[in-house]
């Protein structure tokens, strides 16, 4: 089958190759990595009946040009709400279409959203490391960071014009202002009162947000303890505080283990949502119990499902 | 869910897919050695949607699918699992890892003689005494944090991190070792370098240690280093 030859023409900090993520290997000092927001991705590859973490592009709000070289293939792109150009003519951001050799496709930041992610019918060829293209930030392990003058190759390119089409935003996939959280696993280092704040007070979004996190700006949440525990393991959502008091969010590259506590973790399903929130947003975050998140995620996981086995038309 | 002040094992629930088992408060290699055999007798027997464990020094983070399992079921699983752990494989021969002590590679090593009063040459054979084991990975991947560096030698970490320290460096902390993998900044005393390539690209075996594994470090000079790298450079192209 024929491939696709694409050039990027530019491309800013923080746009990566991604795939499903290397998941299992945190005991190794390795974060699962993979799209910051999972949901979209996740739509992304469904609209080109891809299969589930098929490697596609996530683009930043430093935003991304390519051009088309050789071949043709039809793509997709979701998530946030990005402006993009396609062959001279502005397009909607969901959207599956046509790329031909001799187009351009640009994407620059619009009026919402950190990141959307650019699928491909067909086999982008990228490195992979530890059984995944996923690239990981802090390395560069992975598929990589595109940069202007390189080119990729979309393997086993196909035409599915029956795809195209605009695509549907769902409403999971906005950003989410307020973001629900499980209290611990190191709340017992903060007093009451502390808690009281990280619950009650809005946070900002500072410009110190990579794909590893997000230092948040706000209300001191000083641990109430002297710090002194052994590193513990961190999960993806962690919301740590330093030992001034200055709260972050942990994020897809997150580092595996650390010695600052953790006062709370953000639930799954709003870890997407949260991310979509671009540096100087207002976040406010409220706790349900350990119980009432695995039944929100249930609940979640399987509307989800649908939506994409609809998509996908399965 | 239980949140004693005292009392372990205490389980803290993480999000809506983790269970973190904490069996201790301090690093040690008793309580070092429980977060072992848990792991061991976790991944020989386990419970029904459980996806990743994840060792520390005093702790196990147990991740499970929402799915199928819960917080609940988890703790009940891990309470069984403690109470009967698992014997840990018999240790295999140490790791060695080499280091080279001179030079731009040790720009902390007059420091950490100076706070210790020890000459620099002392410090090297403490480092080089020291009985070292694998607690855990953490940080970044390949990050190795070794226990075991001898009481002479113990610093406590700097008060502000130092930015873009090379890969390979060997660093120093309170009874904690690490030979770094990537350029990261550190707070940790750097007394040397090292070219074993802890975390490798390669697929077959990523990482040069296992959680457990006994690590001696061997000096090396400026010369055997520089060919040491070139030859590890010269695999991984």
């Amino acid at each position: 089958m024929a491939s696709a030859v694409i050039d990027i023409v530019q491309a800013g900090p923080l746009v990566t190759v991604q795939d499903g993520g290397r998941p299992r290997l945190m005991r190794y000092g390795v974060p699962a990595s993979g799209p910051m927001d999972r949901g979209s991705f996740a739509i992304a590859n469904a609209a080109l009946g891809n299969a589930d973490g098929a490697a596609g592009i996530e683009v930043s709000v430093g935003g991304l040009a390519l051009e088309c070289m050789e071949g043709s293939v039809t793509i997709a792109l979701a998530g946030g709400g990005f402006r993009v150009t396609l062959g001279g003519h502005e397009h909607p951001s969901w959207i599956v279409a046509e790329l031909k050799a001799g187009m351009r496709l640009t994407i620059r930041p619009g009026l919402w959203g950190s990141w959307t992610y650019l699928a491909f019918a067909g086999r982008l060829d990228a490195k992979p490391w530890l059984g995944s293209a996923s690239t990981h930030g802090p390395s560069g392990f992975g598929g990589g960071r595109l940069m202007a003058g390189q080119r990729i190759t979309i393997a086993d390119a196909e035409r599915r014009p029956a795809r195209i089409g605009e695509l549907d935003c769902p409403v999971s996939a906005r950003p989410r202002h307020t973001v629900k959280v499980v209290l611990g696993p190191q709340d017992r280092f903060f007093a009451p009162e502390t808690i009281e704040t990280l619950l009650s007070q809005p946070f900002t979004l500072t410009d110190a947000y990579d794909r590893m996190g997000v230092r948040l700006a706000g209300p001191s949440l000083r641990p109430d303890a002297v710090l002194d525990m052994p590193s513990e393991p961190i999960a993806r959502g962690s919301i740590q505080v330093s030992g001034d008091g200055v709260p972050a969010v942990l994020l897809a590259d997150h580092q595996t283990t650390g010695g600052y506590p953790k006062i709370a973790t953000i639930i799954s399903g709003h870890l997407d949502g949260f991310a979509q929130l671009r540096s100087r947003a207002q976040v406010a975050f409220s706790a349900m119990s350990p119980q009432a998140a695995v039944e929100a995620t249930r609940t979640r996981r399987l509307s989800q499902a649908r939506f994409l086995a609809r998509l996908r038309g399965d | 869910m239980n949140s004693h002040k005292q009392g372990f094992p205490r389980f803290q629930p993480v999000a809506e897919h983790a269970l973190l088992v904490e069996l201790g408060d301090t690093i040690d290699a008793s309580i070092n050695a429980q977060v072992r055999r848990l792991d061991a007798a976790l991944s020989a027997a386990p419970f029904p949607g459980f996806t990743e464990a994840v060792p520390a020094y005093a702790s196990l983070l147990v991740g499970f699918d929402p799915l199928v399992s819960d917080h609940d079921l988890v703790e009940t699983a891990m309470t069984a699992l403690l109470r009967e752990p698992a014997t840990l494989r018999p240790k295999g021969e140490p790791r060695e890892v080499l280091v080279c002590y001179e030079g731009e590679f040790a720009p902390d090593l007059d420091a950490v003689a100076a706070a210790t009063g020890l000459t620099r040459e002392a410090v090297i054979a403490a480092h080089l005494a020291g009985d070292y084991s694998v607690f855990m990975y953490g940080f970044a991947p390949g990050y190795a944090y070794l226990a075991g560096v001898p009481e002479a030698i113990r610093l406590p970490r700097k008060p502000a991190p130092v930015r873009g320290i090379a890969a390979g460096s060997v660093l120093i902390a309170g009874p904690q070792c690490l030979v770094t993998t990537l350029i990261m900044p550190t707070g940790w005393h750097i007394i040397g370098r090292s070219p074993t390539q802890i975390l490798r690209e390669e697929t077959g075996r990523p990482f040069l240690f296992e959680i457990g594994d006994d690590v001696r470090f061997r000096r090396i000079d400026r010369a055997s280093f520089d060919a040491a790298a070139k030859l590890s450079a010269r695999r991984s192209a």
